[in-house]
């Protein structure tokens, strides 16, 4: 299973971001959970500078900005055709 | 080309594919923004003059106008400037100018850094994750500061209402003062080893996973795309203060008597610089808020340096962010990069009443 994860600390772009990730999520049929990550130090060790960030099982592939729904599922579709 | 091609091409393909389309949208909108711009004064004149018959020399009528024309003529310049520069931004990125910084010593650096922190794009609500970040990978604490002063103090809005209001000179002076405050204040900090008041677990963060860069390979349309929303964005955030502060200028512009504000901040009371940044500092609001408030009082007479140190306390320090820099700074550092801060705005204050009169 996909573990997708929204760092942000609860500003407006990080509920933008997770929106979007779960129509995404959605859209592909993903066996994934989303889940919000909150605390500083936490959104910093994965070397986020800009949030929101998103990260998939561990890898950070998106940060700084909130990318429209069409291309949260681009981010997302190559890990799940792999598998 | 088929008859049935083009009810097969989805929206994004067709602005995609097409280029100049997009450029002629972007000149259609230029245009507009102009041509609204241009007519703003006209229109309310007759507006507010002959139809509603108010009197330009009266309170009433000078202070609606004002009201009506600034709201109007402040988010137009506020939709043009978020989103040029928002698009110019997008080719600068945080973790770039992290790259550039690390390494650096006191001094050049904090130069660098109060550079950088004018055209790197970067909003208070990350400037937790990025202190932590830039200290983590080896930047210096008084480098890392001086960035976050001079990235909200020199403000792209900021500048670019100053420059349409009140010309290029003190919009120059503006720059200038910030960048030196935000060098200076950095290094005071720095060289005062200021690491012991900044929270441990900052020192204690391990850096994981790989960077990316968070504007990199981005299209020109998500860029444009990133300008519409940071346009939509900033605006609805913003727009309670705009018209809290556009209302209060216009009070003043209308009622206020002449000699009040000038009694109090004028020229002639030495303690008038300060009296503007003390209460500054507690003033919540944005450059675009503080801006109607900024020419009211300077149509009353007070002196621009006075003014530009007002609008500098309001915008570099503020309590919210000071409640958001809690996290990374214990008690001691917050109260002296406050005091050192302040007190370097009060300083170009002075110093511009001197050279701007």
């Amino acid at each position: 299973m996909m573990i997708i994860k929204v760092l942000g600390p609860g500003c407006a772009n990080c509920v933008n971001l997770e929106k979007a990730t779960r129509a995404a999520v959605g859209e592909l049929g993903l066996d994934a959970t989303v889940e919000k990550v909150t605390d500083y130090a936490a959104i910093a060790g994965y070397g986020v500078m800009r949030t929101p960030a998103l990260v998939v099982d561990e890898v950070v592939v998106m940060s700084g900005r909130v990318p429209t729904t069409a291309q949260v599922r681009d981010l997302l579709a190559p890990p799940a055709g792999s598998r | 080309m088929s008859p049935g091609y083009r009810y097969r091409v989805d929206r994004r393909a067709l602005v995609t594919g097409v280029p100049w389309r997009r450029f002629l949208l972007l000149g259609g909108a230029a245009l507009t923004w102009w041509a609204l711009y241009r007519v703003n004064g006209p229109v309310w004149d007759v507006l507010v003059y002959d139809v509603a018959g108010l009197d330009p020399a009266g309170r009433l009528g000078a202070g609606a106008h004002f009201f009506l024309y600034d709201c109007v003529k402040i988010t137009l310049l506020l939709v043009g400037i978020i989103f040029v520069v928002t698009v110019l931004r997008s080719f600068m990125s945080i973790e770039r100018t992290r790259a550039l910084l690390g390494g650096r010593r006191q001094g050049a650096g904090n130069v660098l850094a109060a550079g950088l922190g004018v055209i790197t794009p970067f909003c208070s609500c990350s400037a937790v994750p990025a202190f932590i970040g830039f200290v983590a990978a080896g930047v210096p604490i008084g480098v890392t500061l001086s960035f976050l002063i001079a990235s909200p103090l020199v403000n792209e809005i900021a500048v670019g209402l100053l420059v349409t209001m009140f010309g290029w000179r003190v919009a120059g002076a503006y720059v200038a003062a910030g960048l030196v405050i935000a060098v200076l204040a950095g290094w005071v900090l720095g060289r005062a080893g200021v690491e012991k008041w900044v929270e441990p677990f900052v020192f204690e963060t391990r850096l994981g996973g790989q960077i990316i860069d968070s504007t990199a390979g981005l299209t020109l349309d998500d860029r444009l795309r990133m300008g519409r929303e940071e346009v939509v964005t900033i605006l609805r955030k913003i727009w309670p203060y705009l018209l809290v502060g556009i209302g209060v200028g216009a009070l003043i512009h209308g009622w206020a008597p002449e000699e009040f504000f000038t009694r109090y901040a004028g020229t002639g009371n030495p303690f008038g610089v300060l009296v503007a940044v003390l209460v500054g500092i507690p003033l919540y609001s944005n450059a675009a808020g503080v801006m109607p408030l900024v020419q009211a009082l300077y149509d009353k007479g007070l002196p621009m340096g006075t003014l530009l140190a007002f609008m500098m306390a309001v915008v570099a320090l503020s309590l919210p962010e000071m409640i958001l820099l809690r996290r990374v700074l214990k008690p001691q550092l917050i109260g002296v990069y406050v005091t050192v801060v302040g007190t370097s705005i009060v300083v170009v204050g002075y110093l511009f009443n001197l050279l701007l009169a």
